[in-house]
């Protein structure tokens, strides 16, 4: 085996001036990823990782330090580094008016292949990625995952010494997911492939052989997966009631001081405590009957968690000041969101099709599955900002396809990218959604000091909000949606492009908004997200495919062999099921 | 020799997915063919120097035979649509409507003094708004009086006393039809556009698909993207030019008095600067909507405005007379207008195309310079 690392950073650090003085994307950076192994480059958004993947890929040049890709300066012989690896960007540039087959045989020629090499190396490619049916289709008109896969195939066409992959896996549904994974453990074992992967789904640790951990242009850590969560071992326990909401469980755990971390994990709570076999938190909270707790094994992202939380002490204030009390004319129990058969068609395509469900009052209700799998569609529908083809809609007793201004009144809506004003303040920016929405001059006021303060919002008061970090956007936008006291709010994969830190965070607000009678409808891709809802549905290609409690969805995936499937596992299998009905009627 | 053969293997491999990308895309296509088309259709038809069928109000205070042989001539002129009026206010009102646009003025002692004295005056009115089109009426009205002078002294057997004549020979547009002039010009211009466009935006679009990034960290050569996106366009390009000569041709009616050959060349020549052009324009522009802007500012319009094709060079300030010697298009109209209204003027074509020569090593010496397998 090669024992010669196949990446070497040594000091290396890269600003960007263009945007924000002296931002440092890397920051001294010292690495080495070992050969004939899959690495995984692992960070919250803005770490640092696609600029190391440049770096090493001799894209950009570093302002100082010295990297080396199997054993070649990539600075002074670029070319030299570039005609042996192969680098997958985050979005991978397939030209979508060139077929399967016409992207394969540019990246062939470009890559200088055999022609004689060609034709067996295609069919292995084509049997590894299942695109062999598709070959004349045009690349554009693949699904998601389908692309994903090309783009892979299409890196791989000359096999690589060296194989980069900038979060090659997000936002790519669980079982592309899976044959993507499948298909780069088979380089590394049969052509000894090096592998850097890099990726924002914390649960793709346990697959890698080896992990860099990057925070803010440093790294962490580095080392097995094992080397990160064995330190942890003793610190991570489950807890569960059952005279207790598993939120409130949570609630109560978070607040304990001995606890660093305390999420819900299917009908439990995981808690990471701060000192090894602490357990007197079990002590404080005798008053509750049936408490079982239970040490569990820890994985990667407990230690993750651990060390990013280290040098930022931070629980989030829960939501304060909102009225307990029921507005109007919503009735207390009873559906506030009524979705039946729905559909969406743009052209002669279904984007949502048959879509039926219904969300109860103060209920945390998820939409999950892939990108493309129509949940934005069913969105903007629900929140009037699209026509309907053909269903039924009630907003909050409402229905959409005469009332939508008044229901929309009702509701917030925090969009899937940053959409407020960058060159405005926060304050400006509260003040303008307060006004838009019609508040009167004395509600605007205590609704922006309240803003300000649940979200922790008021050192930023005066800064321009394009500026802000991302946590701290994400909670603007989640300020100003929620400035008129929606009943109702909409969160369209609010989490993506958020580190694991504020994505925690993220959660307990809307936990605590919950707990007073807020209903919450939340895309997203996440499949672990799933465990927070209430209830919840899962999409592919615009279908409802599952509908119930993250439990229920769970059970029936259990198995002697799967004993205990994660949310995951109960995605994939509900789309075989999917595909097998299909084609029993096809 | 394996170093070559994988650069052929690489910039052929470029030049089918550029070639392909053309056929399935139809916006290349369109900058290539569909804009010359209307921009062509637009000036030849559209933008006319000439003066024809001016609308002019004839006031005859005291009809006769020699009046009406005198509006005869108007009316059979081209250049006028003469309208009929018996008093000079009504004509004045007329004017001031815009619905004429110059009046002659017969007075009613007008035969009388022709006969008497064998000399008449016409009163000639003009609104002269329009400094240039109120020149060319003028000189038109008193082309027809002194054309109906001669043919009626004739005919009377009477000798008047007619000033000097002058007899203009216009040489190169004999029939001086200012579409001749304009479309070898437009031609220029229009190749301009589509040769900085077409490659300025393909090259952007392919940074804002992403393909760039995935294209960069092949093994393939700076070198090679650039020739791989000039082969293909040049061939479109010239496509589109093919089409502009023949529209002049056949369908706007310009002789080409030159060789057909010479243009040819002259035109690969001009379309590899405007091509260079925008390759270069690709190194700063990473999105289609920049390129094109840049393409029509920093391209399109110098050449409208300083290539001599639609404003005379000579009588611009002299300041502005040298920043046209850095427009490639100036170059190519005089090439152009050259070929097609004069010949084979060699001294003139070769000197110009020389320029365009420089000018094609500039661009695409700096555009490979500055273009980089780099993101920052």
């Amino acid at each position: 085996m090669d024992s010669v690392p196949a990446i070497v950073f040594k000091g290396v650090s890269k600003g960007f001036d263009a945007a924000g003085a002296g931002v440092k994307a890397v920051d001294g950076l010292d690495i080495g990823v070992a050969s004939g192994k899959v690495t995984g480059l692992i960070g919250p958004d803005g770490a640092g990782k696609t600029t190391l993947m440049r770096l090493a890929a001799g894209l950009l040049v570093p302002d100082e330090g010295v990297i080396q890709v199997l054993g070649i300066d990539v600075v002074r012989h670029p070319l030299e580094v570039q005609s042996s690896i192969g680098y997958m960007p985050q979005r991978f540039g397939l030209y979508e008016d060139l077929t399967v087959q016409e992207n394969l045989d540019l990246y062939a020629d470009l890559q200088a292949v055999a022609r004689a090499d060609r034709q067996p190396r295609y069919r292995e490619l084509m049997q590894m990625t299942g695109l062999a049916p598709f070959k004349r289709r045009l690349a554009g008109r693949l699904s998601g995952g389908m692309k994903q896969k090309l783009g892979l195939a299409c890196t791989l066409v000359r096999p690589p010494r060296l194989l980069l992959l900038d979060e090659a896996t997000v936002g790519v549904d669980p079982v592309s997911r899976r044959e993507l994974w499948s298909i780069v453990y088979r380089q590394v074992r049969e052509r000894g492939m090096t592998v850097l992967l890099s990726t924002a789904y914390l649960d793709e640790a346990s697959r890698c052989e080896s992990l860099i951990l990057m925070h803010q242009g440093k790294c962490l850590g580095q080392g097995s997966p094992r080397s990160f969560s064995e330190p942890m071992r003793g610190r991570v326990f489950r807890v569960s009631t059952s005279s207790l909401g598993r939120r409130s469980l949570q609630g109560r755990l978070s607040a304990e001081p001995g606890i660093l971390d305390a999420i819900i994990e299917g009908e439990q709570v995981r808690v990471v405590t701060r000192a090894s076999g602490d357990m007197a938190f079990a002590g404080q909270l005798s008053d509750v009957d049936d408490l079982r707790v239970a040490p569990a094994e820890p994985i990667f992202e407990d230690a993750f968690i651990s060390m990013l939380k280290r040098d930022e002490a931070t629980a989030a204030r829960t939501v304060p000041g909102r009225r307990k009390e029921t507005p109007g004319s919503v009735p207390d129990t009873g559906e506030v969101i009524e979705v039946r058969d729905l559909q969406r068609r743009f052209g002669d395509f279904y984007a949502v099709r048959g879509v039926t469900f219904s969300v109860r009052r103060g209920e945390i209700f998820g939409l999950l599955g892939a990108n493309g799998a129509g949940k934005t569609t069913t969105f903007r529908m629900l929140c009037g900002l699209l026509p309907v083809s053909d269903g039924v809609v009630r907003v909050a007793g409402l229905d959409l396809r005469r009332a939508a201004a008044r229901a929309r009144g009702r509701l917030g809506y925090m969009a899937q990218r940053f959409s407020l004003y960058e060159n405005l303040t926060v304050a400006e920016n509260l003040r303008f959604f307060a006004s838009a929405y019609g508040l009167s001059r004395a509600r605007r006021r205590e609704r922006i000091a309240w803003a300000l303060e649940a979200f922790e919002l008021d050192t930023y008061a005066g800064a321009s909000s394009g500026e802000l970090p991302q946590g701290y956007k994400q909670r603007l936008s989640m300020a100003a949606a929620l400035i008129h006291e929606p009943d109702i709010l909409f969160l369209d994969e609010p989490t993506s492009g958020v580190d694991p830190l504020a994505r925690r965070e993220f959660w307990q607000r809307i936990n605590a908004l919950a707990e007073t009678g807020v209903t919450v409808l939340v895309t997203t891709h996440f499949m672990d997200e799933a465990n927070y809802c209430d209830r919840l549905v899962i999409m592919a290609e615009g279908e409802v495919l599952a509908e119930g409690t993250p439990a229920d969805m769970k059970a029936r995936f259990r198995s002697p062999a799967q004993p205990d499937p994660t949310m995951e596992d109960a995605f994939i299998g509900l789309i075989e099921q999917h595909e097998q009905e299909r084609e029993g009627v096809a | 020799m394996k170093a070559s053969a994988g650069s052929r293997m690489r910039l052929c491999g470029m030049i089918r997915k550029e070639s392909l990308q053309i056929l399935r895309d139809p916006s290349s296509i369109a900058i290539a063919f569909v804009m010359p088309l209307v921009l062509l259709l637009l000036f030849g038809y559209g933008v006319s120097l000439d003066a024809k069928h001016i609308p002019l109000a004839i006031v005859v205070e005291q009809p006769d035979a020699t009046s009406t042989s005198l509006t005869g001539a108007f009316r059979r002129s081209d250049y006028f649509t003469p309208r009929n009026f018996d008093s000079i206010q009504a004509a004045q009102q007329a004017l001031d409507a815009h619905e004429v646009y110059g009046i002659v003025w017969l007075r009613s002692d007008f035969s009388r003094h022709l006969l008497a004295r064998g000399d008449a005056r016409i009163g000639v009115v003009l609104n002269g708004v329009d400094a240039n089109q109120a020149r060319i009426t003028a000189g038109y009205i008193q082309g027809v009086w002194q054309a109906w002078l001669l043919g009626y002294a004739q005919t009377q057997g009477v000798e008047f006393r007619v000033p000097v004549r002058l007899e203009p020979r216009i040489w190169f547009n004999a029939a001086v039809r200012s579409r001749d002039f304009l479309v070898p010009g437009l031609i220029a211009v229009i190749m301009t556009l589509i040769g900085a466009m077409l490659t300025s935006m393909v090259v952007a679009r392919e940074w804002e698909r992403g393909t760039m990034e995935a294209l960069m960290v092949t093994p393939i050569r700076i070198g090679e993207i650039l020739v791989g996106k000039l082969v293909p366009y040049f061939v479109l390009g010239m496509g589109g030019m093919l089409q502009s000569v023949g529209m002049a041709l056949w369908l706007f009616d310009v002789p080409l008095r030159g060789s057909f050959w010479a243009l040819s060349a002259a035109s690969a020549l001009f379309m590899m600067v405007a091509l260079g052009m925008g390759l270069l324009i690709s190194t700063v522009a990473r999105s289609q909507f920049v390129a094109g802007q840049i393409s029509i500012v920093v391209t399109f319009l110098p050449a409208f405005i300083l290539s001599g094709f639609i404003f005379q060079i000579g009588s611009m300030p002299e300041p502005i007379q040298l920043v046209t010697h850095l427009i490639p298009a100036r170059y190519f109209v005089a090439i152009s207008q050259t070929l097609f209204l004069a010949g084979n003027i060699w001294p003139i074509v070769l000197s110009n195309s020389a320029a365009l020569l420089v000018m094609m090593l500039i661009f695409l010496g700096l555009a490979r310079r500055n273009a980089r397998k780099r993101l920052d």
